[in-house]
């Protein structure tokens, strides 16, 4: 299949609007304290920004904004982060994921604050990386990676 | 064969538009759903959080709170879902690598 790889208007446009689709995503998920969003949402979109690189100008370019080998350590390492802060929680004598044992702030409602703030950060990775890492195995098979 | 199908598919439907005539209404506070407390006169678990969800965690969106605070288990089980589906398509998709010119298996 003949395919034009460099089309000016598209690359342009999408290398434009990345940035700010990044920028919104996590404006989502640091904000989803306050409205609606959270880690899956956010994370959804940040893949949707580099899904759109990775569309517009090709698997090789995209390489060099984010690795396909990145894509599953960085989901495990989201998964960690999550699991982690259950576990810390756990260490320092609370329950698995209850929050007001963290070691952080003073109040307990401040520490089930940063708590929530610490695993919907790692579920926007583990989202994130997912989702671009399922996009780079299903284009793995195509003629023009 | 097929008027047998269509007829159950017709009775099924009646039945399911029967079922939904007894709902209460969206936002009725007088459902019993939506009570302080439930039938079985204990205490509902929508009005604990309505009521302490902002105190216990210091913050405004109740839904991140019940998802991420109290419902805690249940969002590590959907993340790990996800990272489960990511892995499969790995190991299912991925192309095995060619070394030395030719393919290892």
């Amino acid at each position: 299949m003949e395919r034009k790889k460099d089309n000016p208007i598209v690359s342009l446009v999408s290398r434009t609007v990345s940035p700010f689709i990044m920028l919104f995503a996590l404006y989502v998920i640091f904000h989803g304290h306050y409205s609606p969003g959270g880690g899956f949402q956010g994370g959804t979109m940040l893949a949707a920004a580099f899904i759109l690189i990775r569309l517009s100008l090709g698997m090789e370019i995209s390489q060099l904004q984010f690795k396909s080998r990145w894509a599953t350590p960085l989901g495990s390492a989201g998964v960690l982060i999550y699991f982690g802060t259950g576990l810390v929680a756990l260490l320092f004598g609370g329950n698995f994921l209850d929050y007001g044992f963290i070691p952080i702030a003073e109040a307990v409602a401040e520490r089930r604050s940063i708590g929530i703030l610490c695993i919907e950060i790692g579920v926007a990775i583990a989202v994130m990386a997912i989702i671009v890492s399922i996009y780079d195995d299903l284009l793995e098979g195509s003629s023009d990676d | 064969m097929k008027v047998v199908n269509y007829l159950i598919m017709i009775v099924f439907c009646a039945l399911m538009i029967y079922a939904s005539l007894g709902l209460p209404n969206r936002g009725d506070a007088y459902a019993d759903l939506n009570k302080e407390k439930s039938l079985s006169q204990t205490p509902n678990a929508a009005s604990y959080y309505i009521h302490n969800a902002k105190k216990d965690a210091k913050t405004e969106n109740m839904v991140t709170v019940i998802l991420a605070d109290y419902r805690g288990y249940d969002t590590l089980g959907e993340e790990t879902v996800i990272f489960t589906a990511g892995l499969v398509c790995f190991l299912l998709l991925r192309k095995e690598k060619k070394k030395n010119g030719k393919k290892k298996r």
